[in-house]
């Protein structure tokens, strides 16, 4: 998981869906083929095995739920793609969170206050990025120190206290449409651009290319002319940019900035991409993935309550998930190499 | 002891078991202690406090120093420096030994892990008594000033069951860990003062969350989306339950909704204040730390020891007072809750 160690093997990328193929045909070569069937798959069963997961209202909650832990789980597959990894951006969005809502409720405005959300968050990932790319240094290691350093300090600076934030611009992402009877939130929508923009940015552009190229091999990306350490920089500082998005959606879901809150979301956020079929080892996967990586971890957790099930099981039932996926991944991995 | 997700700590802990024992602790005399220790108690006692970030730890810590100042005694503090950090505690214990303290209060880190330390401190003749959180064995220290967490579910649960009165009752449980002792005690006394037990059908749903407002607001969707007939709702602590009450209020369900929940911190209290929680059980941090710095008083004045567990007390707060329990109204609430309001 070292940026560093170049790796054996092709240099050639591999984006979640090929280009120039019939979708149906791309998604089942892809590595997005297993996380979708696996989602259909679940449910299908919850929609048999239960009278009330299959109405609009509780579709529209999975989505919700989805929404806070799926944005930094967005930002944490670009960084995954780098080979890489970000403990810290649970706690970057939540440090995000309270530097907004204390700022609005000790009479800020509220668009200075989403500002300086956005400059905290990006900052934090830059000095994140900064130490990865300048120094060299393990991406775990770097982002485990963060995380305990970004984590005590928000409590210090709330005092431990949530903060209520006032209808606002802050919350305005909480406001919904209704669709089909079902109370749909603007985040929703804002939620899946930010996927069809980071997934046209992954596979359109050159910067998309070189991501992938660095997380691929990061000795072949430097020999082919890519300036590694600004790319591996710049994917830190634009995933700051999502962690604040995600602190802004959450802020929408629930007005109050809790210092306790999100407390696994770096966890539940790393679950999400490799269920959604990103390699751990970089430059092999996409945001697709991801997406449905994240519903299915809210369809389990929704469904298995609706099914009277003990919620440890929901547990039980996404480490399996986790294992497959990393196994499947490997095995991948190994075909390619040979 | 207040139910608080410590994630990152324990995340930090299990990965990097070595990088961050550093056990340097840090007592530091007591602001203004040298001009209050003048003559009237003239010796030092010791008090150590888990990490100060948590309002509920500053509450208590601040209590006890200021009880023990105006008697006239020097305090050396020193608190853990995240949560679940013995380490820290132990080294203040050994120094304070070295200091000559006659009495030391102490709110374990770890339960077990602060045991030999304080035998030691026992055998050189201190005063050793626990606040908060009982040391495992709880007899390792002469006395424990504790919430009887048992006895605060149990007035959520009374206060409950006499609310919904002849409604038939639909019953959410938002629980953390259960194998928490707190959180298992409150779990139990609920159930004990609602007349129910974790097997009665009243129970429709029961999920245990991280003990934070996100989570209770998942859990509390998916228990609606499942069960819309719910209407009453345990909750483990208060953030917890304003995250439940935004999903309720979401649900736009036809009937009401009891929603009861435990601490007593001022933003909680202003949570019931404005309606989102029905009632609180407050417990009282200050009081735990004043007791407890008396009780060290008196054992060197007059060579008593206090024994056993001794309650601190719980008081139900709500603006929908009911006869039959017993309770104050958000305005004393917000008198003495612990904590800052937001």
């Amino acid at each position: 998981m070292t940026a560093e160690s170049p790796k054996p093997g092709s240099v050639h990328a591999t984006p979640a869906l090929p280009a120039g193929e019939p979708v149906w045909r791309a998604l089942l070569g892809s590595t997005v083929a297993g996380p979708l069937v696996a989602l259909l798959l679940a449910c299908l069963v919850f929609s048999l095995g239960t009278r009330t997961f299959l109405r609009a209202e509780n579709i529209s909650l999975i989505f919700q739920q989805s929404v806070v832990v799926g944005t930094l789980a967005l930002g944490q597959t670009l960084i995954i793609l780098t080979a890489g990894i970000d403990l810290a951006n649970g706690s970057i969005a939540v440090l995000g969170m309270v530097v907004m809502a204390k700022y609005v409720v000790e009479g800020g405005d509220p668009i200075v206050a989403l500002l300086l959300g956005f400059v905290v968050c990006m900052v934090m990932a830059a000095i994140s990025g900064t130490i990865v790319s300048r120094f060299n240094l393990p991406p775990f290691i770097v982002t485990l120190g963060m995380l305990t350093a970004i984590a005590a300090s928000t409590r210090l600076y709330s005092s431990s206290a949530s903060y209520t934030v006032p209808p606002s611009l802050l919350t305005w992402l909480g406001n919904s449409i209704k669709v089909g009877g079902a109370t749909v939130p603007y985040s929703i929508f804002v939620w899946l651009a930010l996927f069809a923009v980071a997934h046209y940015a992954l596979t359109q552009t050159a910067a998309g290319r070189h991501l992938f190229a660095v997380g691929d091999n990061i000795e072949a990306a430097r020999l082919a002319g890519i300036n590694v350490r600004r790319t591996l920089l710049s994917v830190y500082v634009v995933a700051g940019a999502i962690y604040a998005i995600g602190a802004w959606e959450a802020l929408g879901r629930i007005p109050v900035a809790d210092p306790n809150g999100y407390s696994t979301a770096n966890l539940d956020s790393i679950t999400a991409v490799v269920i959604g079929g990103t390699s751990l080892f970089g430059g092999r996967g996409g945001v697709f993935g991801t997406l449905i990586g994240t519903l299915i971890v809210a369809v389990l957790a929704n469904g298995l309550t609706q099914a009277n099930i003990d919620s440890l099981y929901q547990q039980v039932a996404i480490g399996i998930l986790v294992i497959v996926a990393v196994a499947v991944d490997q095995l991948v991995r190994r075909r390619r190499a040979s | 002891m207040r139910i608080r997700s410590s994630y990152p700590a324990l995340v930090a802990a299990v990965l990097v078991v070595a990088s961050c024992s550093s056990s340097s602790s840090t007592p530091t005399t007591a602001a203004g202690a040298s001009a209050t220790s003048a003559s009237a108690g003239g010796y030092t006692i010791g008090i150590v406090e888990q990490q100060l970030s948590n309002p509920f730890f500053a509450n208590l810590e601040a209590a006890a120093k200021a009880e023990a100042q105006a008697h006239g005694l020097t305090v050396i503090t020193a608190e853990s420096k995240v949560a679940g950090d013995a380490a820290t505690q132990v080294t203040a214990i050994q120094d304070m030994i070295n200091r000559g303290v006659k009495g030391i209060s102490l709110d374990p880190g770890n339960a077990t892990a602060v045991v030999p330390a304080v035998q030691q401190a026992t055998a050189a003749g201190i005063l050793v008594v626990a606040v908060n959180t009982e040391t495992s064995p709880s007899t390792a220290v002469a006395a424990t000033y504790e919430t009887d967490n048992l006895a605060g579910g149990k007035l959520m649960g009374q206060y409950a069951k006499a609310k919904i009165g002849s409604t038939t009752p639909v019953v959410a449980l938002l629980d953390y860990d259960l194998t928490d002792k707190t959180s298992k005690a409150r779990h139990d006394g609920f159930l004990a003062g609602f007349g129910i037990t974790d097997s009665s059908p009243e129970i429709a749903a029961e999920i245990a969350t991280q003990a934070n407002a996100d989570s209770g607001q998942t859990a509390m969707e998916n228990m609606l989306s499942a069960h819309p007939d719910i209407n009453v709702v345990y909750t483990i602590n208060e953030p917890m339950a304003v995250g439940a009450a935004a999903a309720i209020k979401a649900a736009n369900l036809s009937h009401p909704v009891i929603v009861v929940s435990i601490d007593g911190s001022c933003s909680g209290v202003q949570a019931v204040k404005n309606g989102q929680i029905s009632a609180t059980v407050m417990q009282f941090p200050s009081k735990m730390g004043k007791d407890a710095v008396d009780a060290i008083i008196n054992y060197v004045s007059t060579g008593q020891k206090p024994s056993g567990i001794i309650d601190t007390g719980t008081t139900l707060i709500t603006d929908q007072a009911i006869t039959g329990v017993q309770s104050q109204d958000t305005t004393w609430g917000l008198q003495n809750c612990w904590g800052a309001t937001s």
